[in-house]
Protein backbone atom coordinates (compact mmCIF):
# COMPACT_ATOMS: atom_id res chain seq x y z
CA UNK A 1 0.00 0.00 0.00
CA UNK A 2 1.33 3.90 -0.87
CA UNK A 3 -0.72 5.17 2.06
CA UNK A 4 0.62 8.49 3.16
CA UNK A 5 3.22 8.80 0.50
CA UNK A 6 4.16 11.90 -1.13
CA UNK A 7 5.46 13.23 -3.51
CA UNK A 8 6.71 12.07 -7.98
CA UNK A 9 9.35 10.10 -8.51
CA UNK A 10 8.98 11.28 -12.29
CA UNK A 11 11.23 8.41 -13.26
CA UNK A 12 14.20 9.64 -11.92
CA UNK A 13 17.24 9.13 -9.55
CA UNK A 14 17.64 11.13 -6.92
CA UNK A 15 19.77 13.82 -7.84
CA UNK A 16 18.29 14.05 -11.76
CA UNK A 17 15.02 14.40 -9.82
CA UNK A 18 17.07 17.22 -7.73
CA UNK A 19 18.21 18.76 -11.11
CA UNK A 20 14.96 18.57 -13.11
CA UNK A 21 13.31 20.44 -10.49
CA UNK A 22 15.89 23.27 -10.23
CA UNK A 23 15.85 23.79 -13.78
CA UNK A 24 12.39 24.16 -13.63
CA UNK A 25 12.51 26.52 -10.82
CA UNK A 26 15.28 28.47 -12.71
CA UNK A 27 13.16 28.84 -16.09
CA UNK A 28 9.83 29.91 -14.08
CA UNK A 29 11.52 32.65 -12.37
CA UNK A 30 13.36 33.64 -15.81
CA UNK A 31 10.21 33.23 -17.79
CA UNK A 32 7.58 34.05 -14.90
CA UNK A 33 5.41 30.89 -17.32
CA UNK A 34 6.27 27.73 -18.38
CA UNK A 35 4.59 24.62 -20.11
CA UNK A 36 5.41 21.41 -18.78
CA UNK A 37 3.86 18.02 -18.36
CA UNK A 38 1.27 18.18 -15.12
CA UNK A 39 3.43 15.97 -13.04
CA UNK A 40 6.27 17.72 -13.51
CA UNK A 41 4.27 21.03 -13.09
CA UNK A 42 2.77 19.82 -9.39
CA UNK A 43 5.53 18.62 -8.28
CA UNK A 44 7.69 21.87 -9.62
CA UNK A 45 5.18 23.85 -7.66
CA UNK A 46 5.79 21.77 -3.88
CA UNK A 47 9.26 22.52 -4.49
CA UNK A 48 9.16 26.01 -5.51
CA UNK A 49 6.80 27.39 -3.35
CA UNK A 50 8.77 27.55 -0.37
CA UNK A 51 11.86 28.99 -2.04
CA UNK A 52 9.74 31.95 -2.73
CA UNK A 53 8.64 31.91 1.36
CA UNK A 54 12.12 32.07 1.79
CA UNK A 55 13.02 34.73 -0.69
CA UNK A 56 10.56 37.30 1.13
CA UNK A 57 13.19 37.55 3.76
CA UNK A 58 15.94 39.82 2.10
CA UNK A 59 19.43 38.34 3.57
CA UNK A 60 22.82 37.19 2.79
CA UNK A 61 21.69 34.13 4.19
CA UNK A 62 18.56 33.87 2.34
CA UNK A 63 19.92 34.67 -0.84
CA UNK A 64 22.72 31.81 -0.52
CA UNK A 65 20.13 29.44 0.13
CA UNK A 66 18.30 30.59 -2.60
CA UNK A 67 21.43 30.55 -5.04
CA UNK A 68 22.28 26.67 -3.79
CA UNK A 69 19.15 25.92 -5.97
CA UNK A 70 18.86 27.80 -8.71
CA UNK A 71 21.54 27.92 -11.50
CA UNK A 72 22.30 31.04 -12.63
CA UNK A 73 23.04 33.94 -10.24
CA UNK A 74 20.93 36.85 -12.49
CA UNK A 75 17.84 34.27 -11.73
CA UNK A 76 18.09 35.04 -7.94
CA UNK A 77 18.41 38.69 -8.04
CA UNK A 78 15.37 38.71 -10.44
CA UNK A 79 13.80 36.56 -7.64
CA UNK A 80 14.60 39.34 -4.93
CA UNK A 81 14.33 42.16 -6.72
CA UNK A 82 11.47 41.85 -9.02
CA UNK A 83 9.47 38.74 -8.04
CA UNK A 84 9.42 39.11 -4.36
CA UNK A 85 7.86 42.97 -4.16
CA UNK A 86 5.19 41.98 -6.91
CA UNK A 87 3.83 38.90 -4.64
CA UNK A 88 3.63 41.27 -1.67
CA UNK A 89 2.09 39.60 1.39
CA UNK A 90 0.40 36.93 -0.08
CA UNK A 91 -0.14 34.28 1.95
CA UNK A 92 1.36 31.09 -0.13
CA UNK A 93 -0.14 29.97 -3.22
CA UNK A 94 2.02 31.96 -5.06
CA UNK A 95 2.00 29.21 -8.40
CA UNK A 96 -1.26 28.51 -10.49
CA UNK A 97 -1.33 25.21 -12.57
CA UNK A 98 -3.44 25.26 -15.64
CA UNK A 99 -3.90 22.00 -17.49
CA UNK A 100 -4.08 21.89 -21.85
CA UNK A 101 -4.85 18.46 -22.19
CA UNK A 102 -2.79 15.95 -23.97
CA UNK A 103 0.61 16.26 -25.95
CA UNK A 104 0.71 14.34 -29.22
CA UNK A 105 3.51 11.80 -29.52
CA UNK A 106 3.01 10.22 -25.90
CA UNK A 107 -0.20 11.69 -24.87
CA UNK A 108 1.31 13.03 -21.62
CA UNK A 109 -0.86 15.46 -20.23
CA UNK A 110 0.53 19.02 -20.23
CA UNK A 111 0.19 21.65 -18.07
CA UNK A 112 1.00 25.29 -17.56
CA UNK A 113 2.86 26.45 -14.30
CA UNK A 114 2.64 30.42 -13.79
CA UNK A 115 3.47 33.15 -11.19
CA UNK A 116 0.00 34.16 -9.95
CA UNK A 117 1.14 37.60 -9.80
CA UNK A 118 2.34 37.75 -13.53
CA UNK A 119 -0.83 37.10 -15.20
CA UNK A 120 -2.20 40.19 -16.29
CA UNK A 121 -4.90 39.36 -19.00
CA UNK A 122 -8.20 38.47 -17.81
CA UNK A 123 -11.17 38.39 -20.16
CA UNK A 124 -14.11 41.02 -20.80
CA UNK A 125 -16.45 38.49 -20.34
CA UNK A 126 -15.15 38.05 -16.76
CA UNK A 127 -17.97 39.49 -14.86
CA UNK A 128 -20.86 38.10 -16.28
CA UNK A 129 -19.68 33.86 -16.93
CA UNK A 130 -17.53 32.93 -13.41
CA UNK A 131 -20.74 34.56 -11.77
CA UNK A 132 -22.93 31.72 -12.11
CA UNK A 133 -19.82 29.44 -11.73
CA UNK A 134 -19.84 30.76 -8.11
CA UNK A 135 -22.65 30.14 -7.18
CA UNK A 136 -22.89 26.62 -8.04
CA UNK A 137 -19.65 25.31 -7.27
CA UNK A 138 -19.93 26.35 -3.41
CA UNK A 139 -22.99 24.29 -3.09
CA UNK A 140 -21.64 21.25 -4.90
CA UNK A 141 -18.12 20.59 -2.24
CA UNK A 142 -20.60 21.75 0.47
CA UNK A 143 -22.44 18.86 0.23
CA UNK A 144 -19.68 16.55 -0.66
CA UNK A 145 -18.21 17.80 2.75
CA UNK A 146 -20.40 16.09 5.77
CA UNK A 147 -19.10 18.89 8.11
CA UNK A 148 -20.57 21.45 5.76
CA UNK A 149 -23.01 19.90 5.13
CA UNK A 150 -25.35 20.93 7.63
CA UNK A 151 -25.57 24.09 6.86
CA UNK A 152 -26.00 23.58 3.01
CA UNK A 153 -29.30 24.98 3.48
CA UNK A 154 -28.79 28.51 4.67
CA UNK A 155 -27.55 31.15 2.44
CA UNK A 156 -24.77 30.53 -0.47
CA UNK A 157 -22.30 33.88 1.30
CA UNK A 158 -22.51 31.64 4.65
CA UNK A 159 -21.69 28.49 2.43
CA UNK A 160 -18.35 29.59 1.00
CA UNK A 161 -17.48 30.97 4.66
CA UNK A 162 -17.66 27.50 6.06
CA UNK A 163 -16.02 26.10 2.82
CA UNK A 164 -13.07 28.26 3.56
CA UNK A 165 -12.67 27.73 7.33
CA UNK A 166 -12.19 23.79 6.24
CA UNK A 167 -10.23 24.49 3.42
CA UNK A 168 -7.01 24.71 5.64
CA UNK A 169 -6.32 20.63 4.86
CA UNK A 170 -7.14 20.43 1.34
CA UNK A 171 -4.25 21.64 -1.41
CA UNK A 172 -2.70 25.01 -1.92
CA UNK A 173 -4.51 25.52 -5.65
CA UNK A 174 -8.05 25.00 -3.92
CA UNK A 175 -7.16 26.95 -1.35
CA UNK A 176 -6.14 29.68 -3.94
CA UNK A 177 -9.94 28.87 -6.38
CA UNK A 178 -11.92 29.29 -3.37
CA UNK A 179 -10.41 32.45 -2.62
CA UNK A 180 -10.67 33.93 -6.22
CA UNK A 181 -14.51 32.70 -5.92
CA UNK A 182 -15.67 34.76 -2.91
CA UNK A 183 -13.73 37.76 -4.22
CA UNK A 184 -15.80 37.52 -7.31
CA UNK A 185 -18.70 37.16 -5.38
CA UNK A 186 -17.88 40.18 -3.03
CA UNK A 187 -17.80 41.89 -6.17
CA UNK A 188 -21.29 41.64 -7.02
CA UNK B 1 -0.05 -25.46 -13.42
CA UNK B 2 -3.93 -25.95 -14.30
CA UNK B 3 -5.02 -24.74 -17.72
CA UNK B 4 -8.05 -23.83 -19.36
CA UNK B 5 -10.21 -27.12 -20.47
CA UNK B 6 -11.70 -25.18 -23.85
CA UNK B 7 -11.05 -22.56 -26.24
CA UNK B 8 -12.61 -20.14 -25.44
CA UNK B 9 -15.13 -19.17 -28.58
CA UNK B 10 -15.20 -16.43 -30.76
CA UNK B 11 -18.56 -15.96 -29.71
CA UNK B 12 -18.22 -16.24 -26.02
CA UNK B 13 -15.24 -14.05 -26.23
CA UNK B 14 -16.60 -11.34 -28.14
CA UNK B 15 -19.86 -11.44 -26.20
CA UNK B 16 -17.20 -10.54 -23.02
CA UNK B 17 -15.96 -7.38 -25.11
CA UNK B 18 -19.77 -5.86 -25.87
CA UNK B 19 -18.87 -4.48 -22.44
CA UNK B 20 -15.58 -2.60 -23.67
CA UNK B 21 -16.83 0.85 -24.80
CA UNK B 22 -15.41 4.02 -25.66
CA UNK B 23 -17.13 7.30 -23.48
CA UNK B 24 -17.77 10.39 -24.79
CA UNK B 25 -15.30 13.20 -23.75
CA UNK B 26 -17.13 15.88 -21.33
CA UNK B 27 -17.05 18.69 -23.42
CA UNK B 28 -18.30 21.82 -22.34
CA UNK B 29 -18.24 25.41 -24.32
CA UNK B 30 -15.78 27.66 -23.65
CA UNK B 31 -16.94 30.93 -21.13
CA UNK B 32 -14.57 33.40 -23.24
CA UNK B 33 -15.08 32.01 -26.89
CA UNK B 34 -17.70 29.57 -26.93
CA UNK B 35 -16.22 26.48 -28.61
CA UNK B 36 -16.00 23.07 -27.28
CA UNK B 37 -13.59 22.60 -24.95
CA UNK B 38 -12.71 19.69 -22.34
CA UNK B 39 -13.99 21.10 -19.04
CA UNK B 40 -10.98 21.61 -16.47
CA UNK B 41 -8.27 22.48 -19.28
CA UNK B 42 -7.14 25.61 -20.82
CA UNK B 43 -9.54 26.32 -24.02
CA UNK B 44 -7.03 25.59 -27.15
CA UNK B 45 -8.98 27.48 -29.54
CA UNK B 46 -8.74 30.84 -27.37
CA UNK B 47 -6.31 29.73 -24.24
CA UNK B 48 -8.69 31.28 -21.34
CA UNK B 49 -8.85 29.33 -18.28
CA UNK B 50 -11.19 30.25 -15.55
CA UNK B 51 -11.79 34.22 -16.75
CA UNK B 52 -7.55 34.74 -17.50
CA UNK B 53 -5.55 33.97 -20.34
CA UNK B 54 -3.04 31.34 -20.08
CA UNK B 55 -1.48 31.29 -23.26
CA UNK B 56 -2.21 33.31 -26.73
CA UNK B 57 -3.27 30.85 -29.29
CA UNK B 58 -0.52 30.42 -32.47
CA UNK B 59 -2.38 31.35 -35.06
ZN1 LIG C 1 -12.11 29.57 -25.71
Amino acid sequence: MRHGVKGRKLGRTSSHRKATLEALATSLFKHKKIKTTLAKAKTAKTFIEPLITKAKNDSVHARRLIASQINERKVVQELFNVIVPKIGDRPGGYLRVVKLGQRFGDAAQMAILELVDFNDVASKKKESAPKAKAKAEPKQKAEAKPKAAAKVKEEDVQDANVIEETAEVKTDENIEEKKEDSAEKENK
Amino acid sequence: MPHPKRKISKSRRDKRRTHYKASAPSLTSCSNCGEMKLSHRACPNCGYYAGRSMFVPES
